[in-house]
């Protein structure tokens, strides 16, 4: 494999500098691509395809036939991260995890920051995701957002910036621990010398977070991960992380409300719950508190849940905070909340809801990306400088006809990272998501992340409902 | 554990075994017609009766042909019996719990599905090779299900799944092969067909293990082995015996007793095989001996159901345990 054919282009490469040499923590791993035999790698990327699909490592593709699984697009080449990029980003994610958290309980208490004139009120109230039933609820150690995943990306200059926070069910983190061990399998050698930080651990420390947030007076907590089934996208990770923690993975039909405890349906009769780690959305957990329509939920868990007797995570209501217009005000949360300087910045953002954004957006849909507030997946997006005007055209309608449901940003220009492309190496954009666990105690960062490469030659959507596949990323202990 | 694991456990067995069944009976009929001299008519109808399709299999595809019953058998999804229905429905329920199950074991499922579904369509190329990949990767299932889980409550109820539907399978091959070869309780005695008889056994791959007991080939010998024999793994008696074992080591009942109506029946059916002859069953009719056997080994899996997998309501729950 011949490195001097790589272009990086007008772009930051993550791997190769411009002028062709590898970036100091990519040293040893360029040298072993580079010195494998011809084919090698191609065949190496083979056999870890073969693996995944043998270990069923799926996701299920929806509005395709129903039940398809696919595996998910996997390049061997890992992205790293040096030690001291990693610094900034561990310090900006714990900062900023920490400010949502409490934006999110003031929002459901007293509303400081609304009536202090930090944060909008009409933008808050407006939200879809501000969930009536939850003002008033207060999740145990105060912790409403305990797994997230804050999405990143690095600009044309190097530059990092915070993109999207998802303080919901973020999911991937299966991906980071299964292509880990595709790579060490690939990659021994070159892993040895670079000192990769391990992620292996990740599933206890989620266990014992989880176990952190049982009602006092239990001495051995019950958790269970809550899972719509199997039909779900993200089923092979729920099955996953329940397997790993060695916890039971329940679907709604396996809990009842019993005497005012929340229990599972078990060979042996009914068995009380006190945590659960529930990958199923707000609106589906509780027929009487939200939609009556759900059957994935369980009736009457909510009222367990403000009892105390049951624990959530993450914590009913988080998803007002991950609003993109919402993500706007992270800077002055930070500022409000912390009295401190944001380490890692947002990408500057306009919030169509505001009459003179909006107008700036409206005139310049040609240079932005336009992203409707509650979307995910890559959905509801307009790449302005990659759109017909017909489509722009469409988007300009949408934002007039209801200014609160979008954002607009600059088009970054992505960074990339090298994958196999027919047996050639050439550079696809790529995005990072690191997860961050937060229970009693500081925030924790997993050292690696689900690095997400947009797969198709010019493109920059990594999500992959949109054809996007996955990398490992490395983190190394030191630069 | 979760009932509803419980239940999933239960038929991942029974699955990989019924697809294991239907792969050995296809092989070996397969053999049996090359053995039969070129003018006897080719019997593929009873493969489709001892799954109990007919109705089904006569609306869609009417005669049995080799082609036909090969389809229908093998790659057929409309027919939930068929090899590859068998293994997806094994694989969906391997993978509603995985966290139950070990990696390998599921690593194993996916693997056999993916073959599975990859070669049932060419099986009729080189059967033989199919088949026996199929028998070898239920095998190795069972070999994998011991060495890495735990024997405890989710183990027995997968055992307890393979044994039910092995007792099911083995009466119904005996059940039909009799009736063809012996349709009247009088024509024991005379002359027999030797390489039908061996296929029966085969059927069950009972051949070598019977030759150690009886030797010599005879249809009652046959029926005795398959049906009451106490230590040949696919005997229905034997298959019985141990999944009562199994029942009990997940209730925790005592042998002996029962607390639940799945213990009562099992344990019912078990002895009336315990102190039966082979004599009498054939004086009173083999084939109604089947059908009621068959009929209560389906009462005992309704009540294993609803002892240990059915969502209870709420309200008057406490049934089958605490």
């Amino acid at each position: 494999m011949n490195l001097a054919a790589y272009d990086t282009g007008p772009f930051y490469d993550e791997l190769i500098r411009q002028d062709g040499q590898a970036r100091p923590g990519a040293a040893p791993l360029l040298e072993r691509v580079t010195s494998l035999p011809e084919g090698e790698l191609v065949r190496r990327q083979q056999a870890a395809e073969r693996d995944l699909l043998n270990l069923g490592i799926t996701f299920t593709v929806y509005g395709d036939e129903a039940g398809t699984e696919r595996i998910f697009p996997f390049d061997i080449l890992p992205r790293i991260v040096g030690a001291a990029d990693w610094a900034i980003i561990e310090d900006g994610l714990k900062q900023r995890i920490q400010a949502l958290n409490l934006f999110i309980d003031d929002i459901y208490h007293a509303q400081r920051i609304l009536k202090d004139g930090v944060v909008p009120e009409e933008l808050i109230l407006s939200a879809r995701n501000f969930l009536q039933p939850c003002v008033g609820l207060n999740p145990p150690q105060g912790i409403w957002c305990h797994i997230s995943g804050i999405d990143l990306v690095r600009d044309g200059d190097g530059q990092l910036y915070v993109l999207e926070d998802n303080l919901r069910c973020p999911s991937g983190v299966s991906y980071v621990l299964e292509n880990r061990q595709v790579l060490k399998r690939t990659f021994p050698q070159v892993f040895e010398v670079s000192q990769v930080r391990p992620v292996d651990d990740y599933p206890s420390r989620l266990l014992d977070m989880l176990q952190s947030l049982a009602p006092a007076g239990v001495p051995n907590p019950t958790v269970v991960v809550l899972t719509p089934g199997i039909y779900n996208s993200a089923y092979f990770e729920h099955a996953f992380l329940a397997q790993k923690m060695g916890v039971e993975l329940v679907e709604g039909r396996d809990l009842a409300v019993v005497d005012n405890l929340l229990m599972m349906r078990t060979t042996k009769g009914f068995q009380r719950v006190d945590v659960i780690y529930r990958r199923i959305d707000d609106d589906f957990l509780d027929p009487l508190t939200f939609r009556p329509d759900s059957y994935l939920g369980v009736p009457g868990l909510m009222q367990v849940y403000k009892a105390g007797r049951v624990a959530l995570a993450n914590a009913p209501g988080t998803g007002v905070a991950d609003d993109k217009a919402v993500y706007a005000y992270v800077p002055q949360m930070i500022d409000y909340y912390l009295g401190e300087d944001m380490v890692l910045p947002n990408v500057p953002t306009y919030v169509c809801w505001e009459d003179k954004q909006r107008r700036y957006v409206l005139e310049h849909l040609d240079e932005l990306v336009v992203k409707a507030v509650n979307e995910s997946g890559g959905y509801g997006m307009l790449i302005g400088p990659h759109a017909s005007a017909a489509e722009r055209k469409t988007f300009a309608e949408a934002i007039e006809a209801d200014p609160r449901n979008y954002i607009a940003q600059p088009t970054l220009s992505l960074s990339r990272a090298p994958v196999i492309v027919d047996g050639a190496l050439e550079g696809r954009h790529v995005d990072l998501r690191p997860y961050i666990l937060y229970g009693a105690g500081r925030p924790y960062v997993l050292p690696g992340g689900l690095t997400r490469v947009a797969l198709q030659k010019g493109s920059l959507v990594v999500n992959s409902s949109q054809g996007g596949g996955s990398k490992d990323t490395w983190v190394l202990a030191r630069d | 554990m979760l009932s509803r694991a419980a239940e999933s456990i239960y038929w991942l067995h029974r699955y990989i075994e019924r697809a294991e069944n239907v792969a050995r009976f296809i092989d070996v009929n397969l053999h049996l017609m090359l053995d039969l001299s070129p003018d006897s008519p080719e019997q593929w109808q009873p493969l489709v009766n001892i799954t109990d399709d007919r109705h089904d299999f006569a609306k869609r595809y009417g005669t049995a042909t080799k082609e036909n019953v090969f389809t229908f058998l093998t790659h057929d999804t409309a027919n939930p019996n068929s090899i590859l229905s068998c293994l997806q429905a094994a694989r969906d329920n391997a993978r509603s719990m995985r966290e139950i199950i070990s990696s390998d074991m599921w690593e194993h499922v996916n693997k056999f599905y993916l073959m599975v579904r990859r070669a049932a369509r060419q099986a009729q190329d080189t059967p033989h090779d199919f088949f026996t990949d199929v028998k070898n990767a239920s095998y190795l299932f069972v070999g994998i299900t011991d060495a890495t889980m735990s024997h405890g409550e989710g183990w027995h109820f997968g055992r307890l799944g393979r044994l039910i539907e092995r007792a099911d399978k083995t009466s119904r091959i005996l059940d039909v092969k009799y009736f063809l070869l012996l349709p009247q309780a009088s024509d024991v005695g005379s002359p027999v067909d030797d390489i039908q008889w061996a296929a029966v056994l085969k059927s069950a791959s009972a051949l070598e293990m019977y030759r150690q007991r009886f030797g010599r080939i005879t249809p009652v010998s046959v029926a005795d082995f398959l049906l009451l024999d106490r230590e040949f793994p696919r005997a229905m008696h034997y298959c019985l015996v141990e999944a009562e074992t199994s029942l009990h080591l997940i209730s925790g009942t005592p042998m002996g007793s029962f607390r639940d109506e799945a213990e009562q029946r099992l344990g019912r059916l078990r002895s009336e095989l315990d102190y039966a002859a082979i004599q009498e069953i054939i004086g009173v009719g083999l084939h109604e001996f089947l059908d009621r056997f068959q009929f209560k080994l389906n009462q005992v899996d309704d009540e294993i159901s609803n002892t240990f997998f059915a969502m209870r309501p709420v309200s008057g729950q406490r049934r089958g345990g605490v």
